[in-house]
């Protein structure tokens, strides 16, 4: 199974994301710059953290024109999983690949935290190695993670399974605790916590491993989505 | 003040060299020695920038000689925009620090940001890539609303730059003291790692090679900020605020991927880069240019500027950010700013480097500046200072002190603005980027492993203050302790320092004193302890209506773990654990966190500290790691062996139940050379074997909400939530 990161100029959790692929998951990944027009011949695409174009104006906001967004909206349309942390999340938000938006912390701060997660759903390509319910540690750092959506927004969420993580200690303020949703069709996902730093004991926790071998495991065995 | 039809007469009758801060000899010794002429405006700026003792280091010079810097992992000692040990496989770490003393008191926000910046410029200007920083701060008491406010400006300025950048923040101290009132103390480390085929230089030689300008415009920022730092403070400060600059991380990050990428992919065509700190373009064409008595000549007009109608000087010194000066092969230029294009930077050849020796600036066609490169770095007048004794080091009170209700002494001190838990201002920075912290902030040390290998590098930041202010030359040695201390506890072998040398007025011969004492001090440690110092920074003029700070030398240690098994922190691990303490414990409380809160005053003698005892129990409590008998290692600090004891039963929310045979004030002393060990029942033997007389049992880990402890004259019996909540909450309590 063929991965990309895509890097802008900014990203700074690139190479976190490739290495969790490559030494963790143990499959190929190529860094592709944003200013790639075709996504042709990869597997899944993955939108790592950071501060792209300096996250000037509002976090994700340039971004959006990179040359590459056709070619990743055409992707995600293909059904294919793109999955996208922190800014990854931020940036899927200001193409409309994802409802809502990730506005300022609650508290105004930065926050940098170990956080325990909740598993919502597990039967998405990207969760199906956990169990439902299940506490996760996964690590956040962000300064822009709370997120926000319209109450329609939310209840069309809710109804179709699309909130995959919630925070048990909400951090940062987000609406019904969310800290990942997917789209309606379940192949794109974005999350604010970073799965890429929990994949090595030495790190702290390999709960973030299982997010990768669940995406593994839905291309190689082709899980269903509910 | 920025009108270059000034002439050189007017320059020398007015004495407009004095306002930039050079001395009426210093005038008369480039004029009539080293010019035999008067020099003119831009050349009269550019002297006063590169003989500030921001750049040359004219009045500490004479002292950092002192400094040990030998051994035989040091790959680049001091002189280079870092320090580089060699750390096997080829690999090499490099780090620095530096103080921001000056402009973050003015502008706190960015004053502190751009310390950032700026520390992370000089590690990867020797080729190595940032992975993690560090910081050291003091701050006047919280009971000041301007303390606070600086404290929470300086704290988002870290983290803004930092965060942004992508450069973890591991690790760091912050400390309050009414001496910083006025003078809060801004030092930044930063920490690289690279391959020693990488290693770089600042250096511009070759006659004919290109001098190429890198990333942001230069604008009025900063203009002449080395003389600024350089100086005292008035309470007159809001004049000075046009000296700080501003710094952009997004820019630097774009600066960091394509210089790293230069220095991987085209070494070739690189001869030498240098970051433009303090004294911009003129400080690093200029030095790249003496170390190898080279000439250079610069075309001001191919200068990016940001603004228009600026004159050299203002060109020549500006402090604006993220920008670096790369000598280029003749002939490679295209190929090096094609690299920088493609990461949307200005990159443009302003010069070359020529034979003469002359440093030469031509601004429309006229020649501005044409003058030896050697007089600017190294022809600069060292100076010799008066030393003198303060009298309080000998006129000594004997300090009484009498702690009645223990329980109330341990609250009042985990809540003590020092002590208490920074969780809520480490919580701002994100410490997990590159994904290699093992450690992050809240033990001993930090420790980010080392990708691909198995090994790690453990950091620290560490100087009390007091009891250099009580005693420079022990305080010193202890300063350097105590940082080898908290790199031994964490798993890792001290390896090298690197400093910022926050003191008072040098020709005040008291503050020299304390200078020269503490770098004897620190010097006969680092030896002691195989720790070279491999590069630092020096603050003077830490006065604010000629008061002086407390002398802060901050130390900044860097370790190395052999195998990542060996990584300890200072939380119990288990219930049932055996806890011992490593070291004797006297009655030890000058410039103790007990003193200060018992008695309100920092007076009397440091005793009992010993760098061969401080040696000895180091090197017990390595084997014991190495050899896998160690649950948990805290170095025994700031309120003593009670406060350690609590902090190692917060993380895992242990408790602890005991007996030892001290009285109650002896539980706050601060004797050093101790340690707090947890270990399995199982390793009892093999410790204790290991140990000898050294270790002492004192109780055991347990698992309910409780810390017993029996003392000879008095008993604690507490419930552990109370005391970690005094320790948890005081900060976010004292910044409301």
């Amino acid at each position: 199974m063929k991965f990309a990161v895509i890097s802008f100029p900014g990203s700074n959790c690139d190479y976190d994301m490739y290495y969790a692929i490559k030494d963790i998951l143990k499959e190929p990944v190529e860094m592709v710059s944003c200013d790639t027009e075709s996504l042709d011949g990869f597997d899944a695409v993955l939108i790592p953290g950071g501060f792209s174009y300096g996250d000037y104006l509002r976090s994700g906001a340039i971004a959006k024109f990179a040359k590459v967004m056709p070619a990743l909206i055409k992707f995600a349309n293909l059904g294919k999983p793109v999955l996208g942390v922190c800014n990854g999340f931020q940036i899927l938000t200001e193409v409309g690949l994802l409802p809502g938006s990730l506005q300022n912390n609650r508290d105004m701060q930065f926050i940098s935290e170990y956080e325990p997660l909740i598993v919502q759903n597990n039967k998405t390509i990207f969760t199906n190695e956990y169990e439902k319910a299940e506490s996760i540690m996964i690590p956040i750092a962000h300064g822009e993670g709370n997120y926000y959506c319209n109450e329609t927004e939310l209840e069309s969420l809710k109804q179709n399974h699309q909130i995959i993580f919630t925070y048990e200690n909400n951090p940062n303020g987000s609406v019904s605790n969310i800290a990942g949703i997917t789209n309606k069709n379940g192949n794109v996902m974005g999350m604010m916590p970073h799965p890429e730093r929990a994949v090595e004991k030495i790190l702290g926790s390999e709960d973030g491993v299982r997010l990768f071998t669940s995406i593994l495991k839905s291309f190689k065995g082709g899980i269903l989505v509910e | 003040m920025s009108n270059a039809e000034i002439s050189p007469q007017e320059i020398k009758d007015r004495k407009i060299y004095q306002e930039w801060g050079l001395t009426d000899y210093e005038y008369n010794l480039i004029s009539q020695k080293l010019l035999q002429r008067l020099p003119n405006y831009t050349e009269t700026g550019l002297y006063s920038g590169m003989w500030s003792e921001h750049c040359s280091y004219k009045n500490s010079k004479e002292v950092l000689k002192k400094f040990w810097t030998d051994g035989s992992r040091v790959l680049q000692g001091p002189g280079e925009g870092a320090g580089v040990l060699d750390i096997g496989d080829n690999q090499a770490v490099v780090f620095k620090a530096e103080s921001h003393n000056h402009p973050s008191f003015v502008e706190p926000f960015e004053g502190a940001a751009t310390g950032v910046g700026g520390i992370i410029r000089d590690i990867f200007s020797m080729g190595a890539k940032p992975i993690a920083s560090l910081d050291s701060l003091r701050f006047g008491e919280l009971s000041n609303p301007k303390n606070k406010y600086l404290l929470e400006k300086v704290v988002s300025g870290i983290a803004h730059y930092g965060n942004c950048i992508g450069v973890p923040t591991v690790g760091g101290e912050i400390a309050f003291d009414e001496s910083y009132d006025g003078n809060p103390l801004v030092n930044v480390m930063c920490v690289g790692l690279m391959n020693q085929d990488n290693l770089e230089s600042g250096l511009a030689q070759g006659n004919g090679n290109s001098i190429i300008y890198v990333g942001a415009k230069t604008g009025r920022d900063g203009i002449n900020g080395a003389t600024f730092a350089s100086s005292q403070f008035s309470n007159d400060e809001d004049a000075d605020r046009s000296a700080v600059q501003v710094g952009d991380p997004f820019m630097e990050k774009l600066l960091v991927d394509a210089c790293l990428e230069i220095i991987n992919g085209h070494s070739n065509a690189l001869v030498g880069i240098q970051d433009m700190g303090a004294c911009g373009i003129v400080s690093s064409s200029a030095e790249m240019a003496s170390k190898a008595n080279s000439g250079i000549h610069i075309n001001l007009d191919l200068v990016p500027q940001r603004e228009p109608e600026m004159t050299p000087y203002e060109i020549m010194l500006s402090e604006s950010q993220e920008r670096m000066l790369l000598c280029v092969k003749k002939g490679k230029e295209q190929e090096v700013i094609d690299v920088f294009k493609k990461y949307n930077l200005d990159a443009v050849t302003i010069g070359n480097v020529s034979d003469d020796g002359q440093y030469v600036l031509t601004q429309k066609g006229k020649k501005v500046c044409d003058i030896p490169t050697k007089t600017l770095v190294d022809d600069v007048p060292r100076y010799h200072h008066e030393s003198k004794r303060p009298a309080r080091l000998d006129n000594i009170t004997k300090n009484e002190i009498t702690v009645k209700d223990p329980t109330d002494t341990m609250l009042k001190l985990l809540s003590a603005p020092t002590i208490a838990s920074k969780h809520s201002i480490y919580r701002q920075y994100d410490t997990r980027v590159q994904a290699n912290t093992a450690v992050a902030p809240g033990s001993d040390a930090a420790i980010v492993r080392i990708r691909h290998t198995n090994k790690s590098l453990a950091m620290t930041t560490d100087c009390n203050a007091r009891y250099i202010y009580l005693d420079p030359y022990v305080g010193g040695q202890i300063a350097i302790s105590e940082a080898a201390r908290n790199i031994v506890a964490s798993g890792a072998t001290p390896i090298g320092i690197t400093d910022c040398l926050n003191f008072g007025n040098p020709d005040n011969a008291e503050s020299f004193y304390e200078l020269d004492q503490s770098i004897q001090g620190i010097s006969e440690a680092c030896k002691m302890f195989d720790t070279p110092v491999i590069s630092g920074n020096v603050s003077l003029y830490n006065e604010t209506d000629n008061k002086a700070i407390y002398p802060t030398p901050m130390i900044g240690m860097v370790g190395l773990v052999e195998d990542n098994n060996h990584i300890t922190t200072q939380a119990f691990k288990h219930s049932d654990d055996l806890v011992y303490v490593v070291g004797n414990t006297y009655d030890d409380y000058s410039g103790s966190e007990l003193q200060k809160l018992l008695n309100q005053k920092i007076e009397g003698k440091i005793e009992h500290f010993n760098l061969d005892v401080e040696s000895k129990n180091q090197k017990l409590v390595h084997q014991a790691i190495i050899k896998g008998l160690v649950s948990s290692a805290h170095d025994i600090s700031e309120g003593g062996l009670g406060i350690a004891l609590a902090e190692s039963c917060f993380e895992n929310n242990l408790g602890f139940a005991g007996m030892l045979n001290l009285n109650a004030n002896q539980l706050f002393s601060e004797t050093q050379s101790r340690f707090v060990i947890s270990i399995s029942a199982d390793n009892q033997d093999a410790f204790e074997e290991l140990m000898g007389s050294n270790a002492k049992f004192i109780g055991k880990v347990t698992d309910d909400d409780s810390f017993n402890l029996k003392l000879l004259d008095n008993q604690i019996n507490t419930k552990l939530s109370v005391l970690k909540s005094a320790w948890e909450d005081s900060l976010e309590c004292l910044m409301k």
